[in-house]
């Protein structure tokens, strides 16, 4: 048991809990209630579902954090577990962690609770969850639940009133008041149980605060950014981006194909792009790796494209509904030939919407395509964020209006970039093309052209500014922590954790994975005496990434573990621990 | 084309759809036909050259966008199709030709030919079918005859059924089937322009020579004849029509309506970022 849980008795800065049950029980729905409800009582907060393999129905878990401050990462501990129904819910177990101090609630009338449940050392109390639906007129055990959760942690029975009303307005008044009464049913059943785990008072919110996915906050990145395109195949779990985009795209004046395969996806992007249209297509790993071919050829052919990949545990089929930063290496390394391109990855729900924007913005800067390393947990995790400030990163694509006669499409200049003309353009007419060319675009063999179209291409990556968003840098000290992508979340949890400790760590999180930015890493490293690289892979390919670009020393240490299970700021606290 | 908003100009010729480039072929390859009928067809449809895109993939057809003077691109192997797919729907104010070839088009390229033809997106889709890997010196390809021995990579033949591609177009949605030969340059010009006026996918397969590998192929000028019957709007009648025939009947051998493929549009003025915020406001 951590030390801190002493203090953690009453008035809670965070506070983590799970509503499970099965197929149509409704524990996801509960869950999406109870956060909005806390979103609007002024509460940060973080919602992941898990589900069974079945395509529908099945055992379900809403696993929520609600909490003072913007959360990014699983709990460490599960504080509260309400039980709608025991079915399968063993399955849930590693994703929640039970402990001693946790509290399970139980229906009254279910089975035992399973032995991974008991063993836990949870207090495991019961009340009539289905008994108590049973007696309201189109009662429902899960809004029994949602009351009992709402006591539990000390949400305002108001915020959960107006969240009914405002969920179930289309379901007519009879269901609202069965709701409401089932609500007020949980709330009254749990005031019998004595908590420990109260949350604190929420501050009042400042901002306007948003709730949104990782997946929609990179659709709504892309639009933002200029995207008024995308081709894409269906696929876990991308989908959500594509399917929020299909109809923006539209009010946006867009348009959205999809796309027989990821061969077409990439290709159709390619086309749209060529005519002059920023354009994005989304996919997971097995997408991507149909194609990297394809991407080469944005390379070679200079069309912007941004390639968003939401990351899930691998090779292969691998774990669809889980997430891995495995994709790194394919991300950098999978083209054929000497084939520079830009890979970013978000550092935060939030930050997806940033990364994408970005990315759209570089990508068309530079005529090159991007790719966006999100992933599973960070894309169908919903949070409560504060609203994303607005950027001047758009489309802004240097475009020959006026060519003159022997127009050159790649022609050599100072930062790599050349004025590109769209279709339509009298006397801008070219050929784009995969195989190597001249500045003109036409097809050579020569060593000459090879290689000042291979510096041309390098160089405009290498030579642009990218400020300061190449990486999130937080905190001065001897100690530091790199990492990337969704590892961030935990990591800076910890690191705050490690500070109350009265440890100095610093956070860098790289978000710009290629091209590589030595100075401003080295410059980073300053002070550093001691770094621990944190990752979620088998293989360690964010560190060989850190070795083969920047140089580390020999001792920096490594937390590297596969998916599906997302790190927990504790397991990096006590890594941070061992650096000393 | 408005031509009121400009002076008179001369009118276009074949010549201003040419680049200067010289093509790779062989000479007398039937490719350098095919693209004197496109150019014939852009004339004659009096097409502004940059509003004209030419996509392509691999193959020795699939050099042809570099010898015209539209805008063009070449692409990767078999995926033409999704290109010029993505450029229509982001440009439908261009006229897309798609070319390519039987390696290109029926094999590597084979699951786009079929969803081209479903989605019936306005463009024409020329392949220039010479039953032959020509650029990698001579293997078979899906339309190559069974008992074609004279390849290293299957020297007793393939023993595979050639692949129809007429029938599997009309099957699948094309609607807009022709076939041409390349070696009547203005008849296949008419093609062209009228798979090019045709609205929705325009499936050309013109039958091109490769001389080198297939010199028996030269033959062909004598096999082709000109469709003996009126082209139908009846799919039924044309795959009958299409199946039974020699494989050298060549003219217009269906031609249907059908709604183009369109993207969803909205109603209103375009929005901007900002209309989105609403639905993720607390």
């Amino acid at each position: 048991m951590s030390p801190a849980s002493s203090k953690e008795t009453s008035d809670r800065q965070s506070i983590a809990l799970a509503i499970n049950g099965s197929g149509g029980a409704g524990a996801i729905t509960a869950g999406g209630m109870l956060l909005k409800a806390a979103a609007r009582a002024g509460l940060y907060g973080l919602f992941t579902r898990s589900v069974g393999p079945q395509i529908r129905g099945g055992e379900a878990a809403a696993i929520l954090r609600l909490a003072r401050m913007p959360v990014d990462a699983a709990a460490d501990r599960c504080d509260l577990q309400i039980a709608i129904d025991w079915m399968n819910a063993d399955r849930f177990a590693g994703e929640l962690n039970l402990g001693p101090d946790s509290l399970v609630v139980a229906d009254s009338d279910a089975d035992e609770a399973p032995r991974v449940i008991v063993d836990s050392g949870a207090r495991i109390v019961t009340l009539p969850i289905a008994a108590l639906a049973k007696s309201i007129k189109g009662g429902r055990p899960n809004m029994v639940a949602l009351g009992i959760a709402a006591a539990v942690i000390g949400l305002p029975r108001e915020a959960l009133d107006a969240e009914i009303e405002t969920t179930l307005a289309g379901k007519g008044v009879g269901a609202i008041t069965a709701s409401k009464a089932a609500l007020a049913a949980g709330i009254d059943a749990a005031s019998e149980i004595a908590s420990a785990v109260q949350l604190a008072p929420a501050g009042p919110a400042g901002d306007k605060r948003w709730i949104i996915s990782g997946n929609e906050a990179a659709g709504m990145g892309a639009i933002r950014g200029g995207v008024r395109f995308v081709a894409a195949y269906p696929i876990t779990p991308a989908t959500e981006i594509l399917e929020w985009m299909a109809p923006a795209l539209v009010k946006a004046g867009g348009s959205l194909v999809q796309a027989e395969d990821e061969l077409a996806s990439i290709n159709m992007i390619i086309g749209a792009s060529y005519g002059g249209v920023p354009s994005l297509t989304a996919t997971s790993g097995p997408g991507l790796a149909l194609m990297l071919e394809s991407l080469g050829l944005a390379v070679a052919s200079e069309v912007p494209i941004v390639v968003v990949d939401v990351m899930r545990g691998g090779p292969s089929t691998g774990i669809p509904t889980k997430s891995e930063q495995s994709d790194l290496n394919m991300a950098l390394h999978g083209c054929h030939g000497d084939a520079p391109h830009i890979v970013l990855a978000p550092t935060s729900v939030a930050d997806c919407l940033f990364t994408t924007q970005w990315a759209v913005h570089l990508a068309e800067a530079m005529q090159a395509p991007a790719i966006v390393l999100s992933d599973q947990f960070l894309g169908q995790a919903k949070a409560v964020i504060d609203r994303p400030a607005d950027l001047a990163f758009i489309a802004n694509r240097k475009i020959e209006t006026a060519p003159e006669v022997g127009y050159r499409r790649y022609a050599l200049t100072a930062d790599g970039v050349s004025p590109m003309t769209v279709p339509g353009t009298p006397g801008g007419q070219y050929t784009a093309d995969g195989l190597e060319h001249n500045p003109r675009g036409t097809p050579s063999t020569a060593a000459g052209d090879h290689s000042s179209q291979l510096d041309k291409r390098s160089d405009k990556l290498t030579g642009f500014d990218y400020g300061q968003h190449w990486a999130d840098i937080e905190g001065e000290g001897p100690l530091a922590v790199i990492t990337w992508g969704s590892s961030t979340g935990p990591a800076r949890e910890a690191i705050g954790k490690a500070r109350e400790d009265g440890l100095a760590v610093k956070l860098i999180a790289l978000r710009l994975l290629a091209p590589s930015r030595p100075e401003e890493f080295a410059a980073a490293l300053e002070g550093v005496e001691r770094m621990l690289v944190v990752e979620q892979t088998h293989s360690g390919q964010f560190l060989r990434h850190l070795r083969a670009e920047y140089g580390l020393p020999r001792d920096a240490a490594h937390l590297c573990r596969p998916g599906p299970l997302n790190f927990r700021a504790q397991e990096i606290l006590s890594a941070i621990r061992e650096l000393q | 084309m408005t031509m009121d908003a400009t002076p008179m100009s001369e009118a276009l010729t074949p010549r201003d759809y040419k680049s200067d480039i010289k093509p790779v072929w062989c000479p007398g390859c039937g490719d350098y036909s095919v693209l004197g009928s496109i150019t014939t067809a852009l004339a004659e449809l009096q097409l502004q050259p940059e509003n004209v895109a030419v996509v392509s993939g691999i193959g020795c057809s699939s050099r042809i966008p570099a010898y015209a003077n539209c805008y063009g691109f070449h692409g990767v192997h078999g995926r033409s199709l999704a290109l010029g797919t993505g450029l229509k729907v982001a440009r439908p104010d261009l006229t897309v030709l798609v070319a390519s070839g039987d390696g290109d088009g029926f094999s590597i390229g084979g699951n786009h030919f079929l969803h081209a033809c479903r989605r019936n997106i306005d463009l024409t889709y020329i392949v220039m079918d010479n039953r032959v890997y020509g650029m990698t010196k001579g293997q078979p390809s899906p339309t190559t005859e069974p008992d074609w021995a004279e390849s290293a990579l299957a020297p007793s033949g393939t023993g595979l059924r050639p692949f129809h591609p007429l029938v599997i177009a009309l099957a699948s949605g094309a609607s807009f089937v022709a076939r041409a030969f390349s070696g009547d340059l203005l008849g296949t010009a008419a093609l062209i322009a009228e798979a090019i006026r045709h609205e929705g996918f325009s499936f050309v397969e013109i039958l091109s020579p490769c001389v080198t590998f297939r010199p028996d192929e030269r033959e062909w000028r004598n096999q082709v004849h000109l469709a003996s019957v009126e082209p139908t709007d009846d799919p039924a009648r044309a795959a009958r029509r299409i199946m039974t025939d020699d494989g050298f009947n060549t003219g217009v051998l269906f031609s249907g309506e059908r709604p183009a493929y369109s993207a969803a549009t909205s109603d209103g003025p375009s929005v901007d970022a900002a209309y989105f915020e609403k639905e993720f406001e607390v």
